[in-house]
């Protein structure tokens, strides 16, 4: 079974109408935990996008190899493998994000939208079209992330990646590491309510 | 071989630890000690001292076990009426989670005399299973298992369902991590081998327990089994074995580790989806029903066990 959509759409798709962290409601764990500045989100976010783009085409390549009842262990291997690369890397060339990073880094392979992208798409698809997916996938986690990092940065501590914008601290309650909830909690809210005045603006017209 | 030799060294240093306030206490001059205040070690003599020689803060040598060259500041030294008590006390407050050597010379003719202080283990046990559980609870502290966290707290069976079901791996896959931790990825060197062996092990866990519960129990399967594949999506599953790698944690603790954090996993789902329940009669805003209310509460949840921060009870 191959997809009928073309590679943009395939990446318009993971950033818009599937957003891992607005739209499926999975990863929210780094979403919450480390979303504080709009850096942490880029690095996570690039993380994440290696490792789903890799495993993506890995199972891809071996989805005929794979026996059904094994496939769950079989596809949180290959995530682990990936993320031990990703880990190892991270740890010797940029140590400081590393460190920021702490424990999540290692915890991408308990994140549950790379696994189910693996079951739902790359085992069905074909290595070009998972290339993509992860890629779409990746990046829409990276955007999700950079977004709640860059509200929580700018009400928080007035500042866009290290950069003084507002000159002063409007709400310091953005940064608390608890403030994640609430953060990410307003943000659907908001686009729960994009959502319906879109639908009603259509009705009327 | 050598590591049924390991064993037995870890069985006598468990017995040591436990055993070693008593034997600390059976020395001669000193009758007793303990940690007082934050900044404060009580010494109870056994006779009568010289006043002169317990208080002269030269006399006094106090390091934490681990590191014997870190000598500690002694500021002032008390002895009570009677006698027989002294209050140490020092600069700064002191780590108290260590156990601490102090040496006092000079203060009978035979010499200096030495003995350790430290908290009742058992106390430090329960320590690492209350602070998983409530003051680093790892769902409203330490933001991990969310996913799965909201998405298994609407309804109260389910939470208890999931919770009992996450405990019993948690515990499981984190003694099975911690066994091949100890005696093979640290031996060997394979420490780079970490995320790859636990994930492993607790896939492996989860489909024991299913294929173990499917034909001993079907009935309790049948209610349970749904919640093991969703065992794995939980980063709590995999944060535990990391933590207690990074801690060099031993047995005892490993266990309490991973009992707090079942514990307090139960704990969080159990408190969510009792407000959830309510929550679906409540009149709430369009815009924020389902997902953004529910993370809203969480948040709440969050501001009120930061009150258990600072929370120490041994």
């Amino acid at each position: 079974m191959a997809t009928d959509k073309s590679n943009l759409q395939l990446v318009v798709n993971g950033i818009l109408n599937e957003n891992p962290i607005f739209r499926l409601v999975l990863s929210m764990c780094p979403a919450v935990g480390i979303s504080t500045t709009v850096m942490n989100g880029f690095m996570l976010g690039v993380a994440v996008l290696f490792v789903q783009v890799f495993s993506s085409c890995t199972i891809a390549v071996f989805k005929n190899k794979i026996h059904p009842r094994i496939r769950i262990p079989t596809y949180t291997l290959t995530i682990a493998t990936w993320v031990t690369v990703i880990d190892l890397v991270l740890a010797a060339y940029l140590p400081e994000a590393y460190a920021k990073m702490g424990i999540f880094i290692k915890l991408i392979v308990a994140f549950a939208i790379i696994t189910m992208r693996l079951e739902m798409f790359a085992c069905k698809e074909s290595v070009n079209a998972s290339f993509w997916d992860g890629i779409g996938m990746g990046l829409g986690f990276m955007v999700g992330m950079m977004a709640i990092g860059f509200i929580r940065e700018l009400l928080g501590l007035g500042t866009i990646l290290g950069y003084d914008i507002l000159g002063f601290k409007p709400l310091l309650f953005f940064v608390l590491p608890f403030a994640g909830f609430f953060c990410v909690g307003l943000m659907m809210a908001f686009f729960n309510w994009i959502e319906i005045v879109y639908k009603r603006s259509k009705q009327r017209a | 071989m050598s590591n049924i030799k390991i064993i037995h060294r870890l069985l006598l240093s468990l017995v040591l630890v436990c055993v070693l306030p008593v034997l600390a206490q059976a020395q001669e001059l000193i009758a007793g000690q303990s940690f007082g205040d934050d900044n404060e070690i009580t010494v109870t003599f056994a006779r009568p001292v010289d006043k002169a020689a317990v208080e002269e803060v030269g006399n006094y040598a106090v390091y934490e076990e681990p590191d014997p060259d870190i000598r500690l500041a002694v500021q002032s030294v008390s002895l009570a009426d009677d006698g027989l008590t002294a209050s140490v006390r020092f600069a700064e407050p002191l780590n108290t989670t260590q156990p601490h050597v102090v040496i006092i010379n000079n203060i009978e003719p035979a010499g200096a005399a030495k003995f350790k202080v430290s908290k009742s283990y058992f106390g430090y046990l329960l320590s690492i299973l209350i602070s998983a559980l409530l003051i680093n609870n790892f769902v409203f502290t330490k933001y991990l298992g969310l996913c799965v966290f909201f998405g298994t707290s609407k309804r109260k069976d389910t939470a208890k369902g999931m919770g009992f079901t996450f405990t019993l791996v948690m515990v499981v896959s984190a003694i099975m991590s911690w066994f091949f931790y100890q005696y093979v990825l640290k031996p060997f060197d394979l420490n780079f081998l970490q995320i790859v062996i636990f994930i492993g092990l607790v896939s492996l866990t989860v489909q024991a327990v299913d294929t173990v519960l499917r034909k001993v129990n079907p009935a309790l399967f049948n209610s349970f089994g749904v919640y093991l594949v969703l065992v794995i999506a939980n980063c709590v599953i995999i944060a535990v074995p990391l933590i207690l790698a990074d801690n060099e944690y031993n047995f005892l603790e490993t266990f309490m580790l991973s009992l707090g954090a079942g514990g307090g996993f139960l704990l969080a789902l159990y408190l969510m989806s009792s407000v959830r329940e309510r929550m679906e009669f409540a009149n709430v805003p369009k815009t924020f029903k389902g997902v953004p209310i529910a993370f809203i509460v969480a948040g709440q949840f969050a501001l009120a066990f930061l009150g258990f921060s600072g929370l120490s009870l041994f």
